[in-house]
C-alpha cells in the first residue's frame, strides 16, 4: 500500500497504473496451499478504501469480486499457472476500473467513457499485465517459504 | 751484545714507514689512480652483484606485504570516497528541501495575515481517476477539513479528509474539483474544472468577454472555499463554440502538480459553509 501511494502511483502510462494491491492479491488468491484468501481480499480492500477518495466501498467491492473469481479459477479450471495469473489479471482489472468509472459516471464527475478507456483502463491494463508475472514469482516463492512442502522419509 | 738484529728491525722499520709515506704522497699526488682503480674496480663490481641480488630476494619476499596493505589501504579508501559521495548527496538533498522551504518563507512572509503549516507531499491517491496527494500534517497540527494548501507558485487544492497525522488533499486538477476564480485582465469571474487529463480549464464565461492568453487566472473567493486572489495559473488557448452562450478557456496552472514536494496549509482561513443558505423546496 505504501509503495503504490508513494511509488507506483507516480509512475503512469498515459494515466494508468500498476495496481499493485490487485496483483499482490491475485497472486496470492491463486497458491494452491493459501487458504486465507478472502481474509487478505478484505483486509487489501478496507485498506485501499480508508485511503482512497472513490466513493463508497467501490474498491472493496472489486477486489473481493477479483479475487473470488481468480479463487473459482484456481479450483475448477487451472491448477496454479502463470496463464491462471495473467487471465484473472485481466478480468480484475476490467472488473475493477469498469466499478470505478461506472461509481464515478454516477456520482456525477465529470469524466468521459472514452476517455477513461483509452487513457486509463488500457494503460493501467497493459501495466498490470507486465508486472503480474514478477509479482505472481514472488507471491509463490513466499507461499513455498510458508508453506514448505513435507518431505516424506 | 746482539747489536746486528736491532739494528736490522729498526732498517725494517724505517724502510716500511718509508714505503707506506711514499704511497700516501704518491695516492695523493694521484700517481696511484691507474693502480686503485685496476684493483677496486673487481671489488665493486662483486659488490654490486651481490647488493643487486639481496635487493632482488628482499623485494621478492616483502612485496606480498607491501601488495596486502596497499589494498587494505585502497579498500580504506574506497569506503571512505562511498560514504563521502553519500554525504555529498544527502547534502544536496538537504539544500534543495532547504531552497523549497525557503521559497515557500519568503513567500509566505508576502502574506503575513494567514498562517500556515507546511507540510511534505507523501503520496498519491492510488486511483487513477482520482488526483489527491496525502501529506504529513494531520489534525494534531491544527489542520482541519476544506483548509486552502498552496505553494510558493499558488494553489494547490484543499483538504478533504484528514487523521491525527495526515491529510488528503484534492488537489485543483481533480475531476470533481470547482474553484471560482476571477480574470485579472478581463476582470470577470469564471469556474477552473478540472479532468481526467489533468488539465484545467475555465467554462461559463460569457461571449461578450474578450479574452487573452496569458492573461493571470486568480481565487475570487466566491463561494467561501478559498480566500482572493490567489495565483490559479494563465490562459492559453480560448475556446468560442459558435451558438454557445459561453466560451471556454484552458489554463496552464501555476504550480507544477509531478513535482510537489512541500505545500503550505492556510491554516486561519475558515470555508464558509453555504449549504444553510440555499433555498429548498417546501412541501
Amino acid at each position: 500500500m505504501i509503495v503504490q501511494m508513494a511509488i507506483i502511483s507516480r509512475l503512469p502510462l498515459l494515466q494508468g497504473t500498476v495496481d499493485l494491491v490487485l496483483l499482490v492479491l491475485l497472486a496470492w488468491t491463486l497458491q494452491e496451499k493459501v487458504t486465507t484468501w478472502w481474509q487478505w481480499a478484505l483486509i487489501g480492500g478496507i485498506l485501499v478504501t480508508y485511503v482512497s477518495a472513490m466513493p463508497s466501498v467501490t474498491l472493496l467491492v472489486g477486489y473481493l469480486a477479483a479475487t473470488a473469481f481468480a479463487r473459482i479459477m484456481q479450483a475448477q479450471i487451472w491448477k496454479t499457472s502463470v496463464l491462471a495469473m495473467f487471465a484473472t489479471v485481466f478480468l480484475g482489472t476490467i472488473v475493477i476500473h469498469g466499478l470505478s468509472i461506472g461509481v464515478l459516471l454516477f456520482s456525477g464527475t465529470r469524466i468521459q467513457l472514452q476517455e477513461s478507456i483509452q487513457l486509463v483502463l488500457f494503460p493501467s491494463l497493459l501495466l498490470n499485465m507486465l508486472a503480474a508475472l514478477p509479482v505472481y514469482i514472488l507471491m509463490k516463492d513466499l507461499a513455498g517459504w510458508l508453506y514448505p512442502v513435507e518431505i516424506q522419509t | 751484545m746482539d747489536f746486528p738484529s736491532s739494528s736490522a728491525g729498526i732498517r725494517r722499520t724505517f724502510t716500511l714507514v718509508l714505503v707506506v709515506v711514499g704511497l700516501i704522497l704518491l695516492a695523493l699526488g694521484g700517481y696511484l689512480n691507474p693502480l686503485t682503480r685496476a684493483t677496486l674496480n673487481p671489488i665493486l663490481a662483486a659488490q654490486t652483484w651481490i647488493s643487486t641480488r639481496y635487493m632482488a630476494l628482499r623485494d621478492f619476499l616483502t612485496v606480498p606485504r607491501d601488495i596486502a596493505s596497499l589494498r587494505a589501504r585502497n579498500a580504506e579508501l574506497e569506503d571512505q570516497v562511498s560514504l563521502l559521495q553519500a554525504q555529498v548527496i544527502d547534502l544536496e538533498q538537504q539544500m534543495r528541501e532547504a531552497q523549497v522551504a525557503s521559497a515557500l518563507l519568503g513567500w509566505a512572509r508576502t502574506r503575513p495575515q494567514n498562517q500556515y503549516v507546511a507540510a511534505d507531499v507523501v503520496g498519491r491517491d492510488p486511483s487513477p481517476y482520482l488526483h489527491y496527494i496525502f501529506i504529513n500534517q494531520g489534525s494534531d497540527n491544527g489542520i482541519r477539513r476544506g483548509m486552502p494548501v498552496v505553494t510558493e507558485n499558488g494553489l494547490v487544492g484543499r483538504v478533504d479528509a484528514i487523521n491525527a497525522v495526515g491529510a488528503r488533499i484534492q488537489i485543483i486538477t481533480d475531476p470533481s474539483s470547482a474553484v471560482n476564480v476571477r480574470l485579472e485582465t478581463a476582470e470577470t469571474e469564471a469556474i477552473l474544472m478540472g479532468s481526467l487529463t489533468g488539465e484545467i480549464s475555465l467554462e461559463m464565461i460569457p461571449q461578450e468577454v474578450e479574452l487573452q492568453k496569458g492573461d493571470i487566472v486568480l481565487t475570487s473567493g466566491l463561494g467561501g472555499n478559498f480566500p482572493q486572489n490567489l495565483v490559479v495559473g494563465q490562459v492559453v488557448n480560448v475556446q468560442q463554440p459558435q451558438g454557445s452562450l459561453f466560451q471556454e478557456a484552458d489554463i496552464q496552472p501555476s504550480v507544477d502538480f509531478n513535482s510537489l514536494k512541500v505545500v503550505l496549509v492556510i491554516t486561519n482561513f475558515k470555508p464558509i459553509d453555504v449549504t444553510p443558505l440555499l433555498p429548498t423546496s417546501v412541501p
